[in-house]
């Protein structure tokens, strides 16, 4: 059986049953119950129509359900033992499925586990995994979720910035468990574009491929983290880095810029240069203007200072710091990195060191150690 | 029997060895150990005795109520001079010897020049439910 078209399915399953008078809610816990049913059933029994198996296997699920709260309360029920022929599927309900699970009064850590259950298609088990943490709290987390988000209209127009932020999320948790979370952002993201046609979604998408185009190079023995200068590019995915070019091109000659465009540019830049020393520093810094312009974000600024010290030099890259809050997560790391590169040994050691301190990572935290640990060798010899 | 072997970096008996923060160590010396840690886990993956391990960061700080309607209070960062954990590893073993045994194996993580650094590590066992059968 092929997990990932069970997967794809889920989105519609919920939409046929919401079609058909079921709550948000109840429909995604059937669908949920009968993808789960389907993963044990179907390696040794497939069915000849999946789709038409899992609509009345999470049907018949939400009737039971259903029957089970009105006997509780006491109440007839009103919904039929047979699912009705509902309408023909309308290709929004996907759409607004992201649009719902992605709502702006979700918390992130909600509206990411709500989205990859129920636009994913991933289980409870697969998403706390993903997560490390316990089955039972990530399937609190995702009731608690739906039932801020119940009696929400389905068929209004949500909020895209929120999808694309929440989709930028899982792809950034990358992978844990048994589910590969970067490529599951990127499937959605897919998916969201074909939907919509939106510039900034395309962004979204070209961003992902051509991060995850490098991801093979980015660790080395031991789980070691490889710096993008010293990577091997001959292991970048150059299908996945020409798909992303085309799409941002695509995207970026619609004329409505937006943040993901700027970045899938910087990162497209990157992508192109054959070497670490070709890399197109001048244009990349004018992207960092574009994407500052953007978004005024004081991460920005300080990657920004990054690229200034690329195209002119360290000291202009420390000049490009000014103003920015060294209380920021890397702060001590680039600045280390610049002074290292204006040739101030013993300052660029302190400030790795003191970076390494800072570090939210252990792969982070162990490759500053080490950078620590090459310049003061430097200063040894 | 679950047991929690704690890493300091700082606190605890005296050093037996000074073997430097790891900046002050060759790149290739800060590999090995890193490289120790990551097999030492994976080995005990294998023989069924890995629970979990997590890192804390240095940052942080004590937090206390103080009172309705008031804010928590906050003290940090953290003195130089008071006890502060590194990070953890549980374990599930059969024995207080078993989980000494490989704390002392953890605790031989190759340090400058290869050699073990002997850090202190501390060994605690988890309080269990009760048992089913007390009679």
């Amino acid at each position: 059986m092929n997990e990932s078209l069970l997967r794809e399915l889920v989105p519609a399953v919920i939409g046929v049953l919401v079609r058909r008078g079921a709550d948000f809610a109840s429909a995604e816990d059937a669908v949920q119950e009968a993808l789960i049913r389907a993963l044990d059933t179907w390696p040794a029994d497939p069915p000849r129509d999946p789709k038409a198996w899992l609509v009345t296997t999470a049907w018949h699920r939400f009737v039971d359900a259903a029957r089970a709260e009105a006997s509780r309360r006491g109440r007839e029920l009103a919904v039929q033992a047979e699912p009705p022929s509902g309408p023909a599927p309308a290709t929004d309900d996907t759409l607004r499925l992201y649009f719902l699970c992605a709502h702006p009064t979700l918390p992130h850590s909600s509206a990411v586990a709500l989205t990859l259950r129920a636009v994913g298609g991933l289980t409870t088990r697969q998403i706390a995994a993903a997560h490390l943490v316990p089955e039972a709290t990530m399937a609190q987390r995702i009731s608690r979720a739906k039932r801020r988000i119940a009696g929400l209209p389905l068929d209004q127009p949500g909020d895209l910035g929120t999808v694309l932020r929440v989709l930028y999320l899982v792809f950034n948790e990358g992978y844990g468990g048994d589910v590969d979370l970067a490529a599951e952002a990127i499937r959605l993201t897919r998916q969201l574009a074909a939907l919509t046609g939106e510039p900034e979604v395309a962004g979204l998408l070209a961003l992902m491929l051509l991060h995850h185009a490098r991801r093979a190079s980015r660790t080395g023995p031991g789980g070691r983290l490889v710096p993008l200068a010293e990577q091997d590019r001959s292991r970048w995915d150059t299908g996945k880095i020409a798909e992303g070019v085309a799409i941002l091109q695509a995207a970026l000659a619609r004329d409505r810029l937006g943040e993901y465009q700027a970045q899938a540019a910087i990162a497209a830049l990157h992508a192109d240069a054959r070497s670490a020393a070709e890399t197109d520093w001048v244009q990349i810094v004018e992207w960092y203007d574009e994407l500052l312009r953007l978004t005024g974000s004081p991460v920005v600024r300080l990657n920004r200072a990054v690229a200034v010290g690329e195209a002119d030099g360290p000291h202009a890259g420390l000049a490009a710091l000014d103003g920015v809050d060294p209380g920021l997560p890397r702060y001590a790391a680039v600045t280390a990195y610049l002074h290292e590169r204006a040739g101030d040994l013993p300052l660029a050691a302190e400030l790795y060191a003191e970076a390494a301190r800072a570090a939210t990572s252990v792969p982070e935290r162990d490759h500053l150690t080490r950078q620590a640990a090459r310049v003061r060798r430097l200063l040894r010899q | 029997m679950k047991y929690l072997i704690l890493k300091h970096y700082r606190g605890g008996p005296a050093p037996v060895v000074d073997y430097g923060t790891m900046d002050t160590w060759t790149p290739e010396e800060v590999d090995a150990h890193v490289q120790f840690m990551r097999d030492f886990a994976a080995r005990l993956e294998e023989t069924g005795e890995f629970v979990e391990g997590q890192a804390l960061s240095p940052e942080g700080a004590f937090v206390r109520y103080d009172g309705e309607g008031r804010p928590p209070v906050t003290d940090g960062p953290f003195a130089e001079t008071k006890d502060l954990i590194a990070g953890w590893m549980v374990i599930d073993v059969d024995s207080w010897d078993r989980a000494v045994q490989l704390a002392g194996e953890l605790s031989a993580a190759p340090g400058p020049g290869g050699k073990p650094i002997h850090e202190w590590l501390e060994v605690r066992p988890f309080l269990a439910e009760p048992p089913t059968v007390t009679e």
